[in-house]
């Protein structure tokens, strides 16, 4: 079938209206003169300046920005290394104790993760604040992190890796000369997962924080509670460009890397 | 040795971190607030050993949930608004789906982007867009009374409307992804068949193309069933004072009230409740894998 029934058409016309017209709107009204955000009054990028002034976003920004990287690279190592424990580790004692908390953590309420975090740290008497949220992110990222990743190692040829070991590599070797290479793509969707996975997050961070530490979602939370407000638009219109920048720029690299190397295959066939 | 430590600090992280917490959690809706702040009594103690200690252990957090009818009202409110919200979705999903699956394949790449995206982008943002449409003054009234279809503006923020808006909105593409995965995979020529065979459109669409995306439409419907039952932010956000889940009941309970032994037998309750979709999801998806080997 080449084109589309009609049936088809306006029922894919209407969901992605419905999925991108709010987003377009709240795009269009931060760059609204007035104050009030249902009322159009002239273009204008004050609210941006504004923005920019503002200390206490800034701080939480890059408070987010710390935790995020911090987060996502610790659990991109634990959750990687889990994964290969579970698709390559064989028996061993607990491992459906393990396998059940890696998958646990994927379907947990966030509220009941973030109580449970927050009354251990208050158990061991640790100070809430940067360290705290990326301990909690991290807990919870590594296993979304495992599951991107084990699902790469399960389906790739496991005689790589023992060819490996028979031309004399030792494990280690193996991992990292023939393993991880082809995982690469795997780890590294896993790592910005667990990022934009730890940039979201409101209601683990709001749990673990301390008054020491504010993340750009709990500060929006709170502004937002009081109503709409034009600076909150510009902010947003600013993380879905960054996002939308990053996500059609990968999908690109993706796309011209699989034309690439189906030219290469074909000049291999030529050959 | 070197196997050992690989298995070990992921085990370790996991142990501390998620099931030794959880185990206080559990501990705690089983205590008494001393005083209204921690520790909790009873606490353990090595001389009179675990016997007293769980002897003095009670349910009474938990009796309390029974009475007071806040409690109760909020899990069946809970329940009512994520099943509503995930028959919404599949609504709103499956028709989105479909017309993915029978679009040109040049074009797929590009829809399945554009379901992804908004998944990309911060569940808040996108939870916080409806508030501007949504409120009195909002774009929507205007847009409605400016048709000529209404003449006040209907209150549709802070109500129970806006929530599942905003839920159906925020966990769309969890619903579209595994069944347009389903139905991609459905071969064409099975829908041909049941034609040749007398079936109109229709039938053919009912017994066949249905039954044949089951697992998909199933593992949508729990992956927008489950988080919706524990949501908070599109609660708070968008409903109003009638709106009672029980995430938000959790989160004042322990930011507000804090009576945290309460908040504590809350969440194992809420956990409870969740145990039996969450089996059911994951026998899906095992039938799922034994069903795609």
């Amino acid at each position: 079938m080449t084109r589309l029934s009609w049936f088809n058409t306006v029922s894919l016309t209407l969901g992605f209206a419905f999925l991108y017209i709010p987003m377009v709107i709240l795009i269009i009204f931060s760059f609204n003169e007035s104050k009030l955000v249902t009322v159009w009054a002239g273009f204008s990028v004050k609210w941006y300046g504004e923005l920019l002034q503002n200390e206490a976003f800034l701080n939480a920004a890059w408070v987010t920005l710390k935790v995020a990287v911090m987060s996502s690279t610790i659990a991109t190592v634990l959750g990687t290394m889990a994964a290969y424990v579970l698709v390559r580790g064989g028996r061993f004692l607990g491992r459906t104790l393990f396998s059940g908390m890696i998958y646990a953590p994927l379907v947990m309420p966030e509220v009941i993760t973030g109580l449970s975090l927050l009354l251990l740290f208050i158990g061991i008497g640790l100070d809430r604040g940067v360290m705290t949220i990326v301990l909690a992110h991290t807990t919870f990222s590594m296993c979304y992190v495992s599951v991107v990743v084990s699902s790469r190692l399960v389906t790739f040829d496991r005689s790589l890796e023992e060819a490996a070991l028979d031309l004399g590599c030792s494990a280690a070797e193996a991992f990292r000369l023939v393993t991880l290479p082809i995982i690469a793509p795997a780890v590294i969707s896993g790592w910005l997962l667990a990022f934009t996975l730890s940039l979201d997050d409101l209601v683990i961070a709001s749990f673990t924080s301390g008054p020491a530490a504010t993340t750009l979602p709990i500060k929006i939370f709170s502004a937002v509670r009081l109503g709409v407000s034009p600076e909150i638009n510009a902010l947003s219109t600013i993380m879905i460009a960054i996002v939308t920048l990053g996500v059609v720029t990968a999908s690109l690299v993706t796309k011209r890397q699989l034309v690439r190397q189906r030219r290469d295959e074909q000049n291999a066939e030529r050959s | 040795m070197r196997r050992f430590f690989l298995i070990a600090i992921p085990y370790a992280w996991l142990l501390a971190l998620f099931l030794v917490p959880f185990a206080i959690v559990f501990k705690i809706s089983l205590s008494d607030a001393a005083v209204a702040r921690p520790p909790y009594m009873p606490q353990f103690d090595w001389v009179t050993g675990i016997g007293a200690f769980l002897s003095d252990l009670d349910f009474e957090n938990f009796t309390w949930l029974t009475e007071d009818d806040l409690y109760w009202k909020a899990y069946l409110s809970s329940l009512r608004i994520a099943v509503v919200s995930t028959v919404l979705t599949l609504l709103v999903g499956y028709p989105m789906a479909y017309g993915m699956a029978r679009a040109p394949s040049e074009w797929r790449p590009t829809l399945m982007m554009l379901v992804i995206l908004p998944f990309w982008t911060s569940f808040l943002i996108r939870v916080y867009a409806w508030m501007g449409i949504l409120s009195n003054e909002g774009l929507l009234n205007q847009f409605l009374i400016w048709a000529g279809l209404i003449d006040t503006p209907l209150t549709i923020l802070n109500t129970n409307t806006a929530v599942y808006i905003g839920i159906v909105y925020t966990y769309l593409p969890f619903m579209i992804l595994p069944i347009y995965s389903a139905l991609e995979r459905l071969d064409g020529s099975l829908i041909e068949a049941a034609e040749d065979l007398g079936c109109s459109r229709m039938e053919a669409f009912w017994l066949v193309t249905i039954p044949l995306s089951r697992a998909g439409i199933i593992a949508g419907c729990f992956l927008v069933f489950i988080p919706t039952l524990g949501e908070f932010v599109i609660p708070s956000l968008l409903g109003g004072s009638d709106t009672l889940m029980i995430g938000k009941v959790l989160w004042e309970e322990f930011f507000s009230n804090r009576d945290w032994p309460v908040a504590s037998a809350v969440a194992v309750v809420l956990l409870l409740i969740l145990i039996v979709p969450i089996v059911l999801f994951q026998r899906n998806q095992q039938k799922q894998q034994e069903a795609d080997q």
